[in-house]
């Protein structure tokens, strides 16, 4: 049966997870670092992915990782979305690590090596694929297989050109990228490719336009293997985003009910109007509802379960649209306070609006549902 | 302490001594009743075991598997839902052990008589008097919506002992025998065109002390635990994914495409998504109930339910096009029944304005979530401290 609940192991992780990042990275640290060209806070993705171990959650014990499941990996989630970090954890240790997972199969091997790597933190990588890609997508090219070069020729112009990506988060905190390529999954050293910023809409998760040209790299799987582990990497990723949009949502209700309990007007609490009391009960109401979803995906991950593209779409219809709401409220609820740059609630509403886009959009993922339940759209 | 191999094995020796194949169904029950097996976690002798409540879901699997009758819940709901848990708190053991065999079994068929014409969302407004009479209390006055006072043996009643308290502290609470004389109940048809309801008159009813629950002047807190049970009653039953209205909604839809467009397709999927999470919703509050933590969650789900069951029925209406400007009957019944999922879509679309309505409207639930899970600061009250009789009414 579906364990919907947290366990005490899980309770720990999160207090040891929320401490370090209320240490640092709260909101100013965050508003001083997204105006550098760098968002990441130093040092802290050590202290996460290596000291407290979260890196390899999802990875057994024997291959180097914590040999958790994605119940915990998610409620890591649930913190990064509510202090809205930004750390490559959904990018390298959930979709990255996932896909490696789906090719390590028995023996070693280049994605065996790799996946001990990014489960120590000490290398990140990501999955070159546009932000957006749902897991049910082809994020492979069609055409000829690759017909470039050797490796060791690999700064030779081959016979393909170069192909770019754009919109891939956290490309310029990897040190490698695993590349879709028609033939085959590939890892490039980020040192091989050419990774170029571009602006995102959430300042805390940056995307970059990303060029590899062919014969670059290690080829780690070929066709159909490759296109089931990546499958596999993105919908764990889809499904842990509900945790990271669970969490963003909470934050966003207990900050505007905070807020509300202090701020008068009329000689009252702004939040003893009912208009307002309303609403954030209904958001209440949501968040509620968004934990049972997002727990479910993270338990059907875990388990293996054959539903889990289903549970996995679902939270995804669902939390998407919880933590736009809880974000936008926030913003609407703290009055003019809640429209400057000093206050955090922009940097919740520009990652909930962006999360609502990424791993697929809600109706990419009702087209989903409607696949697997037998509810087709007219003829 | 009672474990599930335990409960197991009784459960086989109930099915072996009372063959539900051969056993008329009200003997079944009461022989369930007897052995512990209606709910493990009420007191032994009371048709429990002091069992874990978790444990019941393991004798219900069993006795389902073998084809043994249910106490069908739709029809003693209240009984069920909410006289049981208050008897058993506030009554004591003669009340107890009178009461709720006939209650578990369905012979017996309780109402409430809570709502009045003048006091419906502030309930401690209420009117209806109780004058104490000797070893009696002697009620009078009015009540309203009392669903299935038409079929009910007994009601839970809360009735004002004393005028010059306040609202909340004059207020007691009694068990009311329906068939007393002074009991007069006329149907109030409804929206459906049925009399779920009622109104029910109280001239000069005589209820004997012992059937009083808690103390004279703390009826409000006994009806506390009434209404906190009412609202974690709906949301307490384990359904099935597509359980529910979503699941005519979406059998429609399978069966006839004929009547498919593309807007109502985005709003089907959007409600069924928000139904899977209801789903979620409730099994995750079921969890936190048998581990112990009872959440808040039990208001999210009567609010969730209610405006999922309206958004889908309404749904299902538009869909079937002109099959829906047709309604089933409108002749005028006093069902038995509380059907939510049965009917046509237009008696469920119907029905199911009820369900923001009765046991506290949404707007009084917002208020309460509000409240006291959020801790948003109340309205300004100006009926606090003031007694009952000098209140503008
Ligand atoms: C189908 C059905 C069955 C019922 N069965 C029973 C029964 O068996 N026994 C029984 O005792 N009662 C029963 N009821 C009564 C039900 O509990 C009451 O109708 C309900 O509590 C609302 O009271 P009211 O009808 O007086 O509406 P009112 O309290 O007059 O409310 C009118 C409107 O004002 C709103 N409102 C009231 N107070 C506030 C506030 N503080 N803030 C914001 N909005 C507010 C309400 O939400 C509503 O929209 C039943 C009702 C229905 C519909």
């Amino acid at each position: 049966m579906t364990d919907l609940l947290y366990s005490e192991t899980e309770d720990d992780l999160r207090a040891t997870v929320r401490a370090l990042l209320a240490d640092r990275a709260g909101h100013q640290v965050l508003l001083d670092r997204i105006e550098t060209d760098d968002p990441y806070v130093p040092g802290l993705w050590k202290s996460l992915a290596g000291d407290i171990g979260a890196a390899g959650l999802l990875v057994p014990e024997k291959l180097g990782g914590q040999g958790a499941s994605h119940r915990e990996a998610a409620v890591v989630l649930e913190e990064l979305g509510r202090a809205v970090t930004p750390l490559p954890y959904l990018t390298s240790a959930v979709v990255a690590t996932e896909t490696l997972l789906g090719l390590a199969g028995e023996g070693g091997g280049p994605a065996v090596e790799l996946l001990a790597e990014l489960a120590s933190g000490r290398k990140v990588a990501v999955l070159a694929v546009p932000l957006s890609t749902a897991p049910d997508a082809e994020p492979f090219p069609p055409g000829a297989p690759e017909a470039g070069p050797s490796p060791s020729a690999a700064s030779d112009a081959g016979p393909l050109p170069a192909s770019t990506v754009a919109g891939v988060a956290d490309a310029v905190a990897a040190d490698v990228l695993l590349v879709p390529r028609a033939d085959g999954l590939y890892a490039v050293p980020a040192e091989e490719a050419t990774v170029e910023p571009q602006t995102p809409l959430d300042l805390t998760r940056p995307l970059a336009r990303v060029t590899t040209r062919p014969g670059t790299g290690t080829r780690l799987a070929d066709g159909d293997a490759a296109r089931t582990a990546v499958r596999r990497g993105l919908l764990a990723g889809a499904g842990l985003l509900a945790s990271e949009q669970l969490g963003l949502a909470e934050r966003c209700l207990e900050e505007t009910v905070r807020y509300t309990r202090e701020r008068h007007q009329f000689n009252r609490p702004v939040g003893s109007f009912q208009a307002l009391k309303h609403r954030m009960a209904q958001l209440w109401l949501d968040v509620v509802g968004a934990r049972a979803a997002a727990r479910a995906a993270a338990d059907a991950l875990a388990t293996g379960s054959p539903d889990a593209p289903l549970t996995v779409a679902v939270a995804q219809a669902y939390c998407s649209k919880v933590a736009v709401r809880a974000a936008e409220e926030c913003v609407q609820l703290h009055g003019g306070i809640g429209m400057t740059w000093e206050h955090p609630a922009h940097l919740a509403l520009k990652r909930a609006k962006s999360d609502q886009i990424a791993l697929g959009s809600t109706g990419r993922h009702q087209d989903a549902i409607a696949a697997l339940m037998d509810l087709p759209a007219p003829a | 302490m009672t474990d599930a191999e335990e409960l197991r094995s009784r459960v086989r020796q109930l099915l072996a001594e009372h063959p539900p194949a051969t056993t008329d169904r009200t003997d079944f029950l009461k022989a369930r009743f007897d052995a512990g097996l209606a709910w493990v976690h009420y007191p032994v002798g009371l048709g429990g075991l002091d069992a874990p409540r978790a444990l019941q879901a393991v004798v219900d699997a069993e006795l389902a598997a073998a084809g043994a009758p249910d106490n069908d819940p739709r029809r003693i709901g209240i009984g069920l839902g909410m006289a049981a848990p208050t008897l058993l708190a506030y009554g004591s053991e003669e009340v107890k052990s009178r009461f709720l065999r006939p209650l578990w079994v369905g012979e017996e068929v309780w109402c409430q008589l809570f709502s009045e014409p003048g006091a419906g969302s502030d309930l401690a407004a209420l009117g209806t008097r109780a004058v104490r009479d000797g070893e009696d209390w002697v009620i009078d006055g009015q009540k309203v919506w009392t669903s299935s006072a038409h079929i009910a043996r007994w009601a839970i009643l809360i009735a004002r002992t004393d005028p010059d308290a306040p609202k909340h502290r004059g207020i007691t609470y009694f068990v009311c025998d329906m068939t007393d004389p002074g009991v007069e109940v006329r149907p109030l048809r409804q929206i459906t065109g049925e009399a779920e309801f009622n109104e029910v008159f109280l001239t000069g009813v005589r209820i004997p002390d012992a059937h009083r629950l808690g103390e004279v002047g703390d009826g409000w807190r006994v009806a506390q635990t009434t209404l906190m049970n009412e609202r974690v009653s709906i949301g307490g039953a384990r359904i099935p994914r597509e359980g529910g209205m979503i699941g005519k909604l979406a059998t429609t839809w399978r069966e006839r495409p004929e009547l498919r467009t593309h807007e109502l397709h985005r709003r089907l999927l959007d409600l069924w998504v928000d139904a899977e999470v209801a789903r979620l919703t409730g099994e995750r509050l079921r969890q936190q109930l048998v581990a112990g933590q009872p959440g808040p969650e039990g208001s999210a789900m009567k609010l969730g339910f209610a405006r999922l069951n309206q958004a889908i029925s309404g749904l299902e209406v538009e869909l079937l096009g002109d099959e829906g400007l047709l309604y089933g009957e409108w002749e005028m019944r006093r069902p038995e029944l509380v059907d939510f999922t049965g009917r046509d879509a237009g008696y469920r679309y119907l029905r199911s304005k009820g369900n923001s309505i009765e046991g506290g409207t949404s707007e009084v639930l917002l208020n309460i979530v509000a409240e006291r899970v959020l801790g948003l600061p109340p309205e300004p009250r100006n009926d606090k401290d003031v007694a009952w009789k000098d209140l503008a009414r």
